[in-house]
This record gives C-alpha cells, structure tokens and sequence, in this order.
C-alpha cells in the first residue's frame, strides 16, 4: 500500500525521509451531519495516525453517538461540551503524516453561528476539504465553505462527496453533484477545484480505492492529500520582512529579527527601510547555525545592515526596486468576530505584520450573505457577517493587497477596551488617491488617478448592470421591487427623450451600472439592434410572458433574475 | 499529479547553493525548518509584545527543545528571560540534576519553585489522589510563581497532538486573573497574527511548539544534537508493576506493601514525577533506536502518565483550572 506508514530499510534512509518531507496544512468545512468528524476520524485512523491508547478510550467513552464498531468523530471532537452536546464547537488542530508527507488539519465546525472559526482555520491552510452529502443536492452551506476558502485565499479545494453509500454509490449522482459544484468554483474564482466520490463511515476513496465506485478512476482522498503540489497561498516575489525586534547584545552588534514573509534576501541586496524611507544594504544575514548568503520566504533570520538606520518593531525592510503600498485609507473584506457589533467610526486597534496602529471603519460599503453571495446593503455589522468596509489608520500600514500575498495583505482588529480580536481582515484596494493624503507620508512618488472601472461599480452596487424589457403598465412596480431590494435601478421613457439619443442615454446608464428598466414599444429596430450591439450586456426581456402570469409571479420572477446579477466578480480588463 | 520538488530539482538547487542545509529540501523549507521558523516567530513575537515573559522549563524533551529554539531565535544575544521549573520534590534525581547544570551551561537565569506549604503538610499522590496533588504542587505552585515573578506571559512546551483538549489550544492562550482557561471563549487566531492585548493581572500562556508532533521533537533532537536528560535512553532500572505500569525506584522507601524490585531495561517516553510515570520496556538506548522504537510502536507518550486516565477529560480539567 502506497500510502502506509512505510518504514524504510535501514535507519538511515528513513531519517533522510524524515527530514525531507514537506507539510500540507488544509482544513475542513461541512456542516453538521455532513460526517466532516468522521471523515477525519477515518483519515487519521486509516492512515495509521490514531494512537493505540486513544482508540482503548474511545472504545470505552461513556457516550456514544453512533451505531458503529467505533465512533470516528470521538477521535476528533476533543472538549467535554463538545461529546456531550454531540457538535464540533471550536477550530482544533489535528497532525499526521504519511511516508510522503506531515499534514495539520485545521478542522473548522460547520454550523452556521461559527463563520469565524471556519475562516480561522482556512487562514493558514494550504487546501480545503469541503463536505458534500452526497443525499442532498449543493446546499447553502457548501456555497457558505466554498465561499470562505476564496475569500481566505485557499489555493486548492476539493470536494468530498460523502456518503456515497446512501446513494448506491450511483456515478449519475456524483456527476451531477461535481457540475454543480465546478460550477460554484467557477464563479467564486477558485482555480484549483477537485471532487471525490467518498464514504467516510465504509472508508470508500478514503485511503484505499473502492470496489464499489468502479467508474471513479481518480486518486483516493489520501492520495490526492499526498500529491498535491503544496501551493502557498497567493504570495508575492518581493522581500518583504516585518521587523519583529532589535538584538544588541553589546555595542558591536545591531541586528533586525523577524520572518521572511515574502520574496528573499541576499548579501548586498539594496533595501529601504519603512517608514523612514532611508536606504542601505545587507551586509550579513545571521542564524544561530551560522551566517547565511540569502534567505526565502518563511525563515526566521536576523538581517544586519551597512548603515546604522533607526528602525524598530513595527517597521518593514524591503527591497528599494519593489515596496508595498503605504497608505493610511484602504478598502477591506472583514469576517466579524465578536458578539459586540462594529461600531462605524470607533477607534480599533489594527494589527499588520508587526505593525500595530489606530483604526476606525469609517463605512460599510455591503455585507455578503454567505449563502447567497449577494451584497446587501448594511450599516452595521453582527458576529459571523462579513463585508467590505473603509478603513483609516492613524498610521500608514505597509501593505500589498490580500490577493497578491496573504501575509502583507491581511490583519486584525482589535478592541481597545475589552482586548478581544473582533475581526480579521483582507486588504482589498488602497484608497490613498481619495484621500488627502500627503503623497510623502504615503510613500508615494505620484498619485496616479484611474477611471472608474466597472469592476468598481461592481463593488459599488452590489450588482451588475442589466436591461430588464417590460410592459409599460409592470414598469414602475418592479422598480420599486428592485429598489427595495437595494439595487440601482431607473425606468428609461422614450417621450422624455427623442429616438437619436435614446441608445445614448441608455449606453451611459448602462455603464453607470443601473438596473435600466425599458418598455420595449418606445425601442425601434435599428435602436434595439444598436443596444444589443454589445455582447456582454444582458438583457432581460419580460414583455411577452406576462399574459399567463400574475403581476407578483412577474415581480418574483424579476427579483431572481436580478439576484443573479450580484454573483460572481466583475474582472477588470487584462485579467 | 505529481511531486513538486523532483530530484532533479534538488540537485539544481544544490548546485546553485553549493551545499544543502543541514535539513531542508532544497528549494522549499522541509516541515521541520518551517516549524523551527514558525516557533521563533512566535518566540519573538511573544518577547517583543510582553513586558515580563518566563519560559516554563519541565526538563524534559519539549523544554530541551524550546530551550534550543529561544537561543536561536535571540542569538547572538542572550536569551532574554529567565526559565522557570515547578518543582514538585517528586522528580526524578537525574531531571535536577541536568537541570542545574543545562541552564549554566546556555548562561539562562533559572527560577525553582516549590509550593513548601503543601510539601510540609506532608503533600503526595498516594494519599491526596493525583488530582489532587497535581492541583497543589504542579497548578497552585505555578500560578503562585506566575503571580511573585509578574510574570504576564509563560512560554509552555505543549503541543497540539499530546491529548484532545490540547488540539484546541491558542499559541497564544490567555488566561484570566485566576489563572484559568476558557475553552469557549478563547480568541480566534488567525494568520500569525497573535492578540497580546491583557489587563492587568492576566496572562497569556505563549506555546511555540504548538505544531510539532513527537515524532518532529525526536527528529530535531538528533538534527541539532540537543542535550536530553538520560532518562530517556534505555538500560536496566530497578521496577515495580504498579497500577499497569513500570515505576522506577529509587529508594526502596518508595515500596508498597507486598512489592519486590525486578531489574527491568527500560526508559521513560516522558517525564514527571517519580511516583505517576511509568517507565516503558525498551531496548532503545540511543536517539536513531528512540525514534525507530517510536515508530514501530505508536503509542501515545502519555499513556504511562496516570493523571491522564483519572477520568475521560481530566487534562481539560486540570487546564481549566490553570494547569499547563
């Protein structure tokens, strides 16, 4: 068996194994009865990773939830609360290894009351494994998983279709399944999306192949685990190294400690200092087990440099050819994490990299329900919400957006009087341009000022722009249906307007990402066609279905269409 | 699908660094080097944030570690903060006296404590249960050498995969007033960002090795040829069969009614008070042989540590109420 615990000939070769070995950590999201503890209980069991003494308990725990030889999930469900009550209520961390590899599983509850710990856990994973019961069709709560490990940054996600033996292990039912889910991937952007055919209870595509899914000739859940290249998450190629603290033990020696978090370090590397901006070179870079000529990502070492600068905890040296964005204003995704709700405007405390600053949230731009994916307009923002919010420090943060490198682009909230970590956050744009900002205190040369994109819109409205093509009597009661629904929408008359400029107005309307709502009797042929001209515009046409139809079938069905407008991203051009 | 670092990779690499490091894979950090990374971080970090850090020191393998770690992550400068053993008077001979003689030897301030109330009230496991005596001599006696030192932040050597409870564990754990942990209500943790933020009087519980597993201490242990006390390599130990494990003694005091010593070959998997740790039969005398018997015979370090097994949950228990 391939994936065994091989144990090598000699001692020797096994060391040399061991010490090679690479690390996946990944997580895990499903729901509650998605089987996510068994599934793990079964991985780790399978793969030899339960020790002997542990098992002895489980096999004789006061409580048993479950019908079977032995319950996998006591394995994994470690607090009191949590056997009592039967439910996962806390992120835990789970290792094994395999002759290829070490894992870390950060295993993430499903229940909905707990998006904080699911998006804890996805925050340093590799991988996710999202749950799927293969006896339902994709519910909200995949959408939910699915959604969170895009957001986090998750470079590789695979779908375990569980309980493929209630289902007869049927591959009519696995296919339709693994559609459907590609197809979420798809929209939520997520590049790297793999679906398996799997029984965590009878141990099927688990570690070993099954007999009874003959038609799945892919890898075993533990083969793909094993094989997998592991992929950072998105990072970038410049240095960047937060300074954790000074060492001076003695006049002779000043050395910068931290992480590399991105990029690399030679010897006579030109760098610069933030927030000082001054510039000087590595001279050494020093490790206990001696010096070194260059460093990469992930290394903690200790950099001494050719001049002495003044720089502290908090400040970050990177390469002088490529810096981050400094700025005192961006716009974020936070994942809300405390009961006491955001209160716009009150000062937080932010911590990034090594860096802590004052904050405030000074808007909320939307919330997105994570079952939906749409954006919804808010004020305020509740414990496991999440949303895109303004933010302003009192102090410039040295950043690189969340989707070019998680270590710079990411950071928390903290709350000043009660201490708790409220949110964790995702750097999404820096708005230095739209504030006043001093262009030397930012870091910047210039500020380049850019149009609007549509992406931005996007942002903006929480939607895409649409025509809808409705008879004139139904117009101004599905505007109001639409506007009460938060979208931006207006009714466009040609008597307001002459005929030339009727496509005119609607092409400006259109890329001010309106909802734009058309009695198709005031369009002409050469203006309709002129409209339709552009292929990526959508356009809905209800005037002929209204016949057979009540007026608030006709406004439901319009409220779907325009639901799916706030789905998926808007790409700027050149993506 | 295919492995991402092939051979020929490595030797690319190799060529273009000249030599490999002691034990990374080329090109990418092997496990062991990224959680070395990892545990200096937070080493650092913990260090930088706090104004009165200490180091728990249990002389065991963990600490060994821990120790080995903390002169890296500071070099060359000193280790920045005093290293602090709880001592029961149930160790064993050999644990105190490596300890006096490790903390001289890497020039670290060293703290013994001992609660001295309970031991002259005459505290023991035989007659006050191991809860109980854990709870005065290991818990109150930490908690009391917290509160003197002002301690506001402990480095711990506990790791995530020893017990179930622990799989839940912060790097950063806090602790309230009284010392006590909340499982429901701990901080999420996110990225490597770590929340130090404390009144006055609580404390955090930092634990660097939080992601090592057994087997990872064992590896780094021989990599970097850390000093260990020699309880732990194997040779013939006068025995006792008690309760299901093998308990070393030292003094035929020790002895309970109707037991006679035997010379057994044997080791301790970890180490504690001489009274509840069991000693394994092993023939293991040097590290390679350690690690291939942890291999081969998986089974876990804990086992032969009685407190464990007082009751299904008992290490949440004692961590709850302060406990490591």
């Amino acid at each position: 068996m391939a994936t065994a615990f091989a144990i090598p000939d000699t001692f020797e070769s096994f060391l040399q194994q061991e010490l090679k070995k690479d690390l996946l950590r990944f997580t895990t999201a499903g729901s509650v009865d998605d089987g996510k503890s068994t599934l793990i209980g079964r991985l780790l069991h399978d793969a030899k990773g339960v020790y002997e003494d542990q098992l002895a308990s489980v096999q004789k725990s006061k409580v048993n939830r479950s019908t079977g030889l032995i319950d996998f999930s006591l394995l994994t469900d470690g607090l009191r609360a949590e056997r009592e009550q039967g439910i996962t209520i806390d992120v835990a961390y789970r290792y094994f290894a395999t002759a290829r590899r070490r894992f870390i599983i950060a295993d993430t509850p499903g229940h909905e009351q707990y998006t904080r710990n699911m998006a804890t856990g996805a925050s340093t994973a590799n991988l996710a494994i999202i749950l799927v019961d293969a006896t339902k069709s994709l519910l909200p709560q995949t959408r939910r998983h699915s959604f969170i490990a895009s957001l986090l940054g998750i470079p590789n996600v695979v779908a375990a279709m569980n309980k493929m033996d209630l289902v007869d292990y049927r591959e009519d039912v696995f296919a339709r399944l693994r559609e459907d889910f590609l197809e979420l991937a798809a929209q939520l952007g997520i590049s790297s999306a793999v679906c398996l055919p799997v029984s965590a209870t009878e141990g099927d595509n688990i570690v070993e192949p099954s007999v009874k899914t003959p038609w799945y000739e892919g890898p075993t859940l533990l083969e793909h685990l094993e094989t997998v290249p592991v992929r950072e998450s998105a990072s970038i190629d410049s240095l960047r190294f937060p300074v954790q603290l000074v060492i001076r033990p003695d006049s002779t020696f000043r050395g910068f400690a931290g992480q590399i978090v991105a990029g690399k370090v030679r010897v006579g590397d030109s760098v610069v200092a933030l927030p000082s901006g001054k510039t000087t070179s590595v001279r050494r870079i020093v490790t206990f087990a001696g010096n070194l000529d260059s460093a990469g990502q992930s290394e903690s070492v200790t950099l001494e440099l050719a001049d002495e600068i003044d720089i502290s905890r908090g400040d970050m040296i990177v390469l002088s050819a490529s810096q981050p964005i400094a700025s005192t204003s961006f716009a974020a995704t936070l994942v809300w994490m405390s009961e006491k709700p955001l209160v716009v405007g009150q000062s937080y405390l932010a911590k990034h990299t090594t860096r802590s600053v004052r904050a405030r949230v000074t808007s909320v731009r939307h919330r997105v329900n994570v079952n939906t994916l749409t954006h919804e307009p808010t004020r305020d923002l509740h414990m496991n919400e999440i949303a895109v919010v303004e933010v302003e420090t009192s102090h410039p943060l040295f950043f690189d957006l969340y989707n070019e490198s998680r270590s710079t682009g990411s950071f928390i909230l903290i709350d000043p009087i009660s201490n708790a970590t409220v949110a964790a956050g995702m750097i999404r744009e820096d708005r230095s341009k739209f504030t006043a900002a001093d262009p030397a205190r930012s870091g910047r040369e210039t500020l380049s000022i850019r149009s609007v994109t549509p992406a931005e819109r996007f942002e903006r409205h929480g939607h895409r722009p649409a025509a809808f093509l409705l008879k004139k009597d139904g117009l101004e009661s599905a505007e109001r249906a639409l506007f009460a629904a938060g979208f931006e929408t207006i009714i466009l008359h040609s008597d307001a307007l002459n005929r030339a400029s009727f496509s005119h107005v609607f092409d400006l309307l259109h890329s001010a990402g309106f909802l734009v709502l058309i009695d198709p009797d005031d369009l002409d042929a050469a203006t309709r066609h002129k409209m339709g001209e552009h292929s990526e515009r959508i356009f809905f046409d209800l005037s002929n279905n209204t016949e057979q139809s009540s007026d608030t079938d006709l406004i439901s069905n319009i409220l779907t269409l325009a639901h799916s407008l706030r789905l998926g991203a808007v790409r700027e051009k050149g993506d | 699908m295919i492995q991402v670092t092939t051979e020929e990779d490595e030797r690319k690499d190799l060529a273009a660094t000249g030599q490999p490091r002691s034990f990374a894979t080329v090109g990418r950090l092997s496990h062991l080097r990224k959680l070395e990374a990892e545990s200096i971080y937070i080493l650092r970090e913990a260090v930088a944030e706090f104004s009165s850090p200490v180091m728990m020191y249990s002389i065991g393998k963990d600490s060994s570690v821990m120790l080995r770690l903390a002169q890296k992550a500071f070099y060359p400068g000193k280790i920045p903060f005093p290293l602090l053993h709880i001592d029961t008077s149930y160790k064993f001979p050999e644990m105190i006296t490596f300890r006096d003689s490790y903390a001289k030897e890497v020039g670290a301030q060293l703290i013994v404590h001992r609660n001295e109330e309970a031991l002259q009230a005459g505290a023991n496991p035989f007659t006050l249960g191991t809860q109980k005596c854990c709870g005065l001599l290991k818990t109150k006696s930490l908690l009391d050498a917290l509160a003197e030192g002002g301690f506001n932040a402990a480095f711990g050597g506990a790791r995530r995969d020893e017990e179930k409870s622990r799989a839940k564990e912060r790097i950063y754990s806090f602790r309230d007033a009284h010392g006590q942990w909340d499982p429901k209500n701990q901080r999420p943790e996110l990225w490597s960002l770590f929340n130090s933020h404390i009144n006055k009087s609580e404390s955090i519980r930092v634990f660097p090795l939080s992601n090592w597993t057994e087997l990872d201490v064992w590896l780094y242990i021989l990599a970097e040829n850390i000093p260990i006390v020699p309880l732990y390599y194997a040779k013939e130990r006068e025995v006792v069969l008690r309760n299901g494990s093998l308990v070393v003694i030292h003094d035929r005091s020790e002895l309970q009614f109707g037991e006679e010593p035997r010379l057994v070959k044997c080791r301790m998997r970890s180490l504690g008070c001489v009274p509840c740790t069991g000693a394994i039969r092993s023939e293991a005398d040097t590290l390679p042989k350690i690690i291939e018997e942890m291999i081969s015979f998986r089974r876990s370090e804990r086992e032969n540590r009685a407190i464990d097994h007082d009751e299904e949950g008992s290490m949440e228990m004692k961590k709850r109420e302060g406990y490591f």
